[in-house]
This record gives structure tokens, sequence and C-alpha cells, in this order.
């Protein structure tokens, strides 16, 4: 039964992060970068070419709410550079399951914009992926948060009400743009993106996994941005993107969480004006 | 047996000093914590905490940040009456309310807490002892995550013995666990982290619950209150400060969601307008204001 091998999956996944979580604090001072490591299995041993002026991250230097912080991620090609965004992969160091997320995008899409869970100081990576394979990496730092901030559900119980429900907002073109230059969108989904990493200290049972793993955008038949996800990307799932519009009257979304439920939804392009 | 002689330096660790205290009602007593995040050299003393003595029995109002602060309770506890603690009542589940918790464990005392505080310290407890562990080191050892025994919904009455009191769960509004604690006898208000004063407010629940919560908050039949953070004060005046913050950030939001704008605008302006009237404003009001944008943009 897949459901069955999911799970099993997800069980050794799970104890090996839990290996690694707990084995950090007793490491050195300064643990080892955990960066080449990481890059070389994402990226099956390709080499990340410097993603300087290529790729940026856009993070506030701290994490004010570690449940939800805002990350802009921007490519810009120099100027005659005939080859295409095709991906961005998300990394978040020292998160206990790295991969934020990898979106492999549509055209015009050369801005995403998400929100992030940061348990830890960490560094974040962002590699680009562009339409020859070069693969190209940009890097920032994040401290945590203080206080009684956690990367949990503030309201546990709301977080588990309206699973699934979606909201699509086109955002107005800015006003010296073109008519038909690229515009902004933005998905929201509400789903708990339970972790699974959190031990309840009462039962000793580790609190199943439960979260949205893809996301696709279609505008009419053209998938504009498919998102592979895991469970840094904050509860409520939010992705906002730029995109060009391709003159299809409607965006699609469908949505699948790790328990195998689909979310779909449709909604009218707006006119570009 | 080099280790065997120096155990004995371990044995004669000195007694806690008694935690300062005031009584700011007629068997009603209060450690005013200080308005800042929780560090070592604070010992996570930064939360209001308490107890209310009764005729037969004492009930203790949240444990604060840390074994150490716990400990100094006890003995400020001990230094007023010899009668059991009966309660430890935690007003919710952040650290400095909660990390204190152990140093009751061995008072045959029942620990009393929101229905939901069980679940929250599941979701987060390890976290935060992972989190504070790193930024206090030695000042958390000891600390153990107690859950309540004797969980609380809507409001129960517990007797101390001449000196009633009632705790009363809310729907999330600081947190998804709050609790409020009123002594019927002297009319005081233990409001936990629903009132701030001083202290800028903390939204780790929900914004609209707070606000919704604010007229049936004014309506507790106190005369004072002794909030999570900040100076005793006037009920329900003590409201009016906390109500326009949050209501400010609601109000600044909602505009800026309406307008476009990002989370991470929000997170620099939202509130602005506020930051001279309270203490920890660059500590959390863009984390505040980050809640508040992704709460509200799901209206």
């Amino acid at each position: 039964m897949p459901g069955l091998a999911m799970k099993t999956l997800w069980a050794v996944a799970l104890v090996a992060a839990l290996l690694c979580g707990a084995a950090r604090p007793m490491l050195a001072v300064e643990p080892a970068d955990p960066w080449p490591e990481l890059a070389r299995d994402i990226f099956n041993g390709r080499p990340l070419a410097d993603g300087a002026g290529l790729i940026a991250i856009d993070m506030p230097y701290r994490a004010e709410d570690a449940a939800i912080v805002p990350v802009t991620l921007r490519a810009t090609l120099p100027q005659g550079d005939t080859r295409t965004l095709k991906a961005i992969t998300l990394v978040i160091d020292q998160n206990p399951a790295p991969v934020a997320a990898t979106f492999q995008v549509g055209a015009g899409v050369t801005m995403i914009s998400t929100r992030v869970r940061i348990d830890s100081y960490t560094s974040v990576h962002a590699v680009a992926e562009l339409s020859d394979g070069q693969l190209y990496a940009s890097t920032t730092f994040v401290k945590a948060s203080g206080g009684c901030s956690a990367p949990t559900a503030k309201n546990a119980e709301q977080a588990n009400a309206n699973v699934g429900q979606m909201r699509f907002r086109q955002f107005a073109k800015p006003s010296d743009g073109p008519v038909s230059g690229p515009r902004e969108a933005q998905i929201m989904i509400r789903h708990p993106n339970n972790s699974g990493l959190q031990r309840d200290q009462v039962t000793l049972l580790y609190i199943p996994a439960f979260f949205i793993k893809e996301l696709r955008v279609r505008q009419g038949d053209e998938v504009v941005l498919a998102m592979e996800s895991g469970i840094s990307i904050s509860e409520n799932p939010n992705i906002r993107f730029s995109y060009l519009p391709n003159g299809a009257t409607t965006f699609r979304v469908e949505a699948v969480d790790t328990d195998g439920h689909v979310f779909t939804g449709e909604w009218p392009a707006e006119p570009a004006m | 047996m080099i280790m065997a002689a120096a155990a004995p330096s371990a044995g004669s660790v000195p007694l806690d000093a008694p935690l300062q205290v005031r009584e700011v009602a007629a068997g009603v007593f209060v450690h005013f914590g200080v308005n800042a995040l929780m560090t070592a050299e604070n010992e996570g003393a930064i939360a209001n905490i308490g107890f209310v003595v009764g005729d037969d029995a004492v009930a203790v109002i949240d444990t604060g940040g840390s074994v150490r602060e716990g400990r100094r309770l006890l003995a400020a506890i001990r230094k007023v009456t010899t009668k059991p603690i009966r309660y430890v009542i935690n007003s919710h589940a952040h650290p400095d309310h909660v990390f204190g918790n152990a140093a009751f464990a061995g008072e045959a005392a029942i620990f009393v807490g929101h229905r939901n505080l069980p679940r929250a310290l599941a979701l987060r407890g390890s976290y935060y002892l992972d989190a504070f562990r790193r930024s206090m080191g030695d000042a958390l050892e000891g600390v153990e995550l107690i859950a309540p025994q004797f969980l609380i919904e809507d409001d129960v009455k517990l007797d101390l013995g001449n000196h009633r009191l009632t705790l009363r769960e809310w729907a999330p509004a600081h947190s998804d666990n709050d609790l409020t604690v009123l002594d019927e006898t002297t009319q005081t208000l233990f409001a936990g982290d629903l009132v701030f004063l001083q202290h800028i407010p903390v939204v780790d629940g929900s914004l609209r619950g707070w606000l919704a919560a604010m007229n049936e908050l004014s309506r507790i039949p106190a005369r004072q209150v002794v909030p999570g953070h900040g100076p005793l004060a006037e009920w329900p005046l003590a409201l009016a400060g906390e109500r326009r913050y949050l209501e400010r950030l609601a109000q600044d939001c909602r505009a800026l969601i309406a307008s476009g704008a990002s989370l991470a605008q929000a997170a620099t302006t939202a509130g602005l307008s506020e930051k001279p009237l309270w203490e920890l404003f660059e500590e959390y009001n863009a984390r505040n204001a980050t809640a508040a944008f992704a709460e509200l943009e799901w209206e």
C-alpha cells in the first residue's frame, strides 16, 4: 500500500532528522558549515556558481516571528543573457528539513515571495537553475527570534480549521508599467503544515507531519508556478509571485498534502489594466 | 576519589534568597518582573508572578522563567506562611511563566492550567527548552515542563479558605491557552499576559480574538489588576493602552493588506506610531505586525 510505504519513509526521515538535531548541541561551539554537504546531496554534486547579482534573497536579519519569516527571491539575468529562469530551490541550512521548497517557474516569473519557519540561527541559500542547466547559489544569514516566539501554530484549533480553503489575489498592475508587462499574484491556502518534529512532552510521541507537499498554479493550461515543499514552509502557505500574463482567462490552482488530500481552485484572470 | 572530594561543595548550595514580593491586597503577594527579555543575568524573572494565602492553603500563580526563580518564589512563600501549597496555576505556556514549575514539584501541589495548556507545552516545549538553553545556559538548569493535571474549562472556583479564586479560560487572544485568576475576596485580578502595561503587548494567539475579548475582560469584577508584565493598576482602566495599541496594529495591517503591501513591508511599518508609548517596542512590534498581518489576511 503506497500510504504505508510513505509512512515508513517518513518515519525513517524523521528519525534521521531528529538524530541530526540531537547531535548538534553536542558539537563544538562552532559547528561545521553544513552547506557543502547539503549542496552536494540536494544537487547531486553538480557545480554551483556564485549567484551574487543573479539571485537575491530578501529576508529580515532577525526572524521576528519564528513561525512566519518573510522571504523574497528575485532573479535578475544580465542584459543580453538569453537564458531564462527555470527553478529556484530555497534551503534553510539549520532547519530540521533544510529544503524548504523548490519552485519551477513559467513565463516571466522572476520574483517569488513566501514565509518560512526559522528554528535557529541559520544561513539560508537560494539556488537558481537557468534554462541551460547551470546552477547559481546565493546566501544570507538570519538570526533566530527571541522571546516566546516558536515556529509552531499560534492558534492550534484555527490551524486545523478549514484545511484546504484557498484565496487567490491578483495585484493591480503598477500604473507606469506596460499593459503586457509583468504582474503579481498571490495564492494562499489554509493548512497547519505541521512539521512532525514536535514531541508531545506528555505522551513522548511525535505529532504526525501533515503539510502541503505540492502546489501548482496554472495560467490557462500553462504552469506558471509549481512548488514542491517541505515542513519549513509556514502554516497557511502563502506564495506571491510575478508572472507575464499569457492571455488566458483563468487561473487554476491544485495543491496536494502529505495525507493525499487534493485541493483545487479556479479564478478568472483579471484584465491587465 | 577526586570527584568525591569535590562533592561537598555541591551539597552546600546556599539557601535561595527569597524573591522580593509586595502584598498588593490582604494575603495576595506579587513579585513584579523587569521589563526585559529573559537572560542568564535576570534569571528569567521578567513576568509578574505571585501567590494567594488563604486560611487553609496557598495558590501559586505562575512560577517564573527559571527553576532558580521558582525556588526563590517558594522561599518568599515560606517566609510568609507554612501553609501547604495546594495549587500551582500557570496562566499560559510561555517560558517566563512556567519554567519555574519544577521548583514546586516536591510540594504535593496540583498543577492547574487552561484546557489547551498541555497541547501548547507539547507543541512548543522542546523548542523553548532548546532556544532558551542556547541563550541562558546554566541559568536554565533543572527546568522541566510540567503539564497541568487539573484542566480549566469555562470557569472553576477554588477555595483556599476565605480566599475564593475564580479561574477562567479564554479563547485565543494573547496565546491560545490564556487563563485568568480572580481573587474574589480582594477583587484582585491576575490577568496573565491578557494584560500588558508599559511592556509592549505580545501577540502570540489571535489579534482578532484578543480585541474581541476586551469587553468581556473589562467586565471582570475586579478593582485592581496584576498584569502579566507591568505595574499593579486600576481595573478596568488598565486595558486602555493595550486596547489602543492592538487596535492601531489591526487598523494599520488592514490598510496595508488592502493596498497590496507585502508582509515584509507590514513588519517594518504597522504600529510604528505607538513606538514612544511602550518598552521593548523594538523587540516585539515587528513580530506582532507579522503575526497580525498573516492573521488578518484571511479576513
